[in-house]
């Protein structure tokens, strides 16, 4: 039999692991999404042009589900990636307890409902003439 | 040189909280930190009380907070540090009176990752053989001596005392990239966890704290890298 001393014995728990690496993958493609996002919103355009009509358009356009996709995506993985940072802190900093339970789950449903709004502002806009 | 040393003090049996006091001596610039805090103990005031055994930087005794560093006393020069020399306990433990810490949280958790060789198979006459390239995976982690300044540096410890800490997770790297051990899964199920390798944020104070120059930050990611292709 394995002893651990008086550490818990292992758990064989994989989420730490896939936590971890989403936070790189995400990473990553946030830069690529945000940069793309910069670029197409301050460069290519002026800002003077983006407004209610430029985003509608975008987004009923031949294209629209891909801008719809894009923005998700990026609304998708910068909320996940920065909440789980977000736990990451609160769990390194606040001891076990009720305090960090409230806490965490405070952080959960305004986050959940931050992405619950924004998917359903993203796949069921309709454009008002 | 005159050198003025500040040092946290703390008696439990007389105080509530530690507090500085103030010594000045007379050093060379070339003496270590520890031949001023030996001057003070000797000739100044005999109750300061501080770990020291070789004092020259080989078994890791003397680990302690140096102008907010961790470092070894005897391995630090006194012309490479500023004045006031401020000279605290490692940070994390329970101070047992003034510079000298508990280390025993330090070393259960050394044990809990298995330092040591296991290999069921029965020895062979002479030795277990292994290539250099072999060897080298896992050479930086033998310079280890244990002097938990690593551990003592790392904010995620200080925040979290369950956390493994870097020292244990190095110990761990030494054995698990071992081709001469055969318990490589066992070790990876015991720092694959919450509280082990994962609980490794980057920060890299561990690295910058290590006496014997061990990347540390390195063989922690290295072991996170082991978990990731055995898991996925």
């Amino acid at each position: 039999m394995n002893s651990y001393g008086s550490r818990p014995a292992p758990t064989a728990s994989t989420f730490e692991l896939v936590a971890w690496l989403f936070m790189r993958l995400s990473g990553v493609l946030l830069l690529i999404l945000a940069l793309g996002h910069l670029v197409i919103m301050h460069l290519i355009n002026d800002i003077g042009k983006i407004n209610y009509e430029f985003v509608a358009g975008r987004w009923s356009g031949e294209l629209g589900m891909l801008w719809r996709g894009y923005d998700w995506l990026m609304l998708i993985l910068a909320m996940l990636h920065g909440v789980n940072g977000m736990r990451t802190i609160l769990e390194d900093y606040l001891s076990p307890g009720r305090r960090r339970i409230l806490v965490l789950t405070v952080l959960y449903v305004v986050s959940f409902a931050f992405l619950a709004a924004g998917s359903y502002v993203v796949f069921s806009f309709r454009r008002v003439m | 040189m005159k050198v003025e040393l500040k040092i946290q003090r703390f008696d439990p049996v007389k105080d509530q909280e530690p507090h500085f006091e103030t010594y000045a001596v007379d050093c060379e610039p070339t003496d270590r930190v520890l031949d001023a805090l030996l001057q003070v103990k000797g000739l100044m005031d005999g109750t300061l009380t501080l770990r020291k055994s070789c004092a020259h930087g080989v078994c890791g005794s003397d680990g302690m907070r140096i102008n907010g560093r961790n470092r070894l006393a005897c391995k630090e020069l006194i012309q490479s540090q500023e004045q006031p020399i401020v000279v605290e306990p490692m940070k994390g433990f329970k101070i047992v009176k003034d510079l000298v810490v508990d280390m025993e949280p330090f070393f259960e958790k050394f044990r809990a990752v298995k330092p040591y060789l296991i290999n069921e198979d029965p020895p062979p006459a002479k030795e277990r053989l292994q290539s250099e390239k072999q060897r080298e995976k896992f050479e930086d982690a033998t310079k280890c001596i244990l002097c938990a300044c690593c551990t003592t540096s790392c904010p995620t410890f200080w925040a979290d005392s369950e956390f493994l800490g870097p020292a244990a997770l190095v110990a761990a790297q030494r054995f698990i990239f071992d081709s001469r051990d055969q318990a490589k899964e066992e070790r990876l199920d015991i720092v694959g966890e919450k509280e082990g390798a994962w609980k490794c944020r980057t920060i890299f104070n561990c690295t910058d704290a290590c006496p014997r120059d061990i990347e540390v930050t390195k063989a922690i990611g290295e072991i996170k890298k082991e978990e990731l292709f055995r898991k996925l």
